[in-house]
């Protein structure tokens, strides 16, 4: 109980100060609440399919088959995959890094799970078609244009800026993440 | 429609797995939920903070800062605000649409768009909680002043 209340203790900090903003300023408070409201029921409608997707992949796919596709060998391959599986993705970015994690866990590449979280971030597939329609084509077309180069860019420089030794720390926190 | 799609995609394999092996599915349901698990005290924080950002920065806040005429403070402006606040694309591409027709640049809109998409600030714990501080601070970095990059090109592209 001490524990679950230590871990939780930040968003019970948070509850309270949103109580305390319903309370002094009733406007913005039930606003707040009915958004958090509304992105709790989004999260539970797209998270547990995409939680069930990594707990299979976890026990189904060897390290050896997702390290041929996107592994430290996996050349240009590895860098297409990452795109096409972060860019096929849905839900908002944050259900990108238990993902991520699963993927640093089965050995890939760590500039390859940077451009699936860059992807996922910006082309997803279903969003384009959106962003179409509101925005024109153009605007979109710019967009994914100079995004490409631009997560490949991001993911490349965010590896060169790190260690190997500090690599390898995140490499370890995806296998403690979701074996404790 | 995707939602459903995913669903459908997710009992299928889960069939296929519990068909295979009972042990195996089940140790991966176990490890889903500890996953989940893991995670959700700072989902939770995330969700409540994205609530109180999205109160007091409304669509129609957001309008008065990146609207006619804001010029380079504005393109600032905007990539602060696309940076702070988690909106999703439905509701984010409408409200440029929007402001693009009340006459606001498209380089503001084009921070805007990409900040909201590719830098977290609100997320950025739970970022760390996976990648460490060192490279999610990094990666949103890159990813913030990239956005600036993108805002040019697209101005350029259409205007």
């Amino acid at each position: 109980m001490k524990a679950l209340i230590k871990r939780y203790r930040l968003f019970l900090g948070l509850l309270l100060v949103n109580l305390i903003v319903l309370g002094l300023w009733p406007e913005y408070g039930q606003k707040s609440v009915k958004i958090t409201g509304s992105n709790l029921l989004e999260m539970l409608s797209v998270l547990p399919p995409i939680f069930i997707f990594i707990g299979l992949l976890d026990v189904w796919v060897e390290r050896e088959t997702m390290m041929q596709f996107m592994g430290e060998k996996s050349g240009l391959v590895g860098v297409l995959a990452a795109f096409l599986l972060g860019s096929a993705a849905a839900g908002p970015l944050y259900a990108a890094f238990p993902i991520a994690a699963i993927f640093l866990k089965k050995g890939c590449k760590f500039s390859n799970v940077l451009i699936f979280i860059g992807a996922w971030s910006t082309t997803k597939i279903p969003m384009l078609l959106f962003e179409t329609s509101a925005m024109g084509w153009r605007f979109m077309l710019t967009r994914f244009l100079v995004d490409i180069p631009g997560i490949a860019l991001i993911a490349y420089f965010t590896e060169k800026l790190l260690s190997k030794d500090e690599i390898q720390i995140i490499y370890g926190k995806s296998v403690s993440g979701t074996q404790s | 429609m995707f939602t459903f799609s995913l669903y459908l995609l997710c009992f299928v394999l889960l069939g296929v797995s519990l068909a295979k092996d009972r042990a195996k599915t089940l140790m991966a349901l176990q490890q889903a939920w500890k996953s989940f698990e893991n995670m959700l005290p700072q989902f939770l924080s995330i969700f409540i903070v994205i609530g109180l950002t999205l109160a007091v920065l409304s669509p129609a806040t957001i309008s008065r800062f990146i609207g006619q005429q804001s010029g380079w403070g504005g393109v600032v402006i905007g990539s602060l605000i696309g940076s702070v606040t988690l909106i999703p694309g439905f509701i984010a591409f409408p409200l440029a649409a929007a402001l693009l027709q009340s006459g606001a640049g498209y380089t503001q809109i084009a921070v805007f768009i990409s900040t909201l998409m590719m830098v977290g600030i609100v997320t950025l714990p739970l970022e760390i909680q996976y990648f460490g501080k060192k490279a999610a601070l990094t990666r949103n970095s890159l990813a913030y002043v990239f956005s600036f990059v993108v805002a040019i090109i697209i101005g350029l592209v259409l205007t």
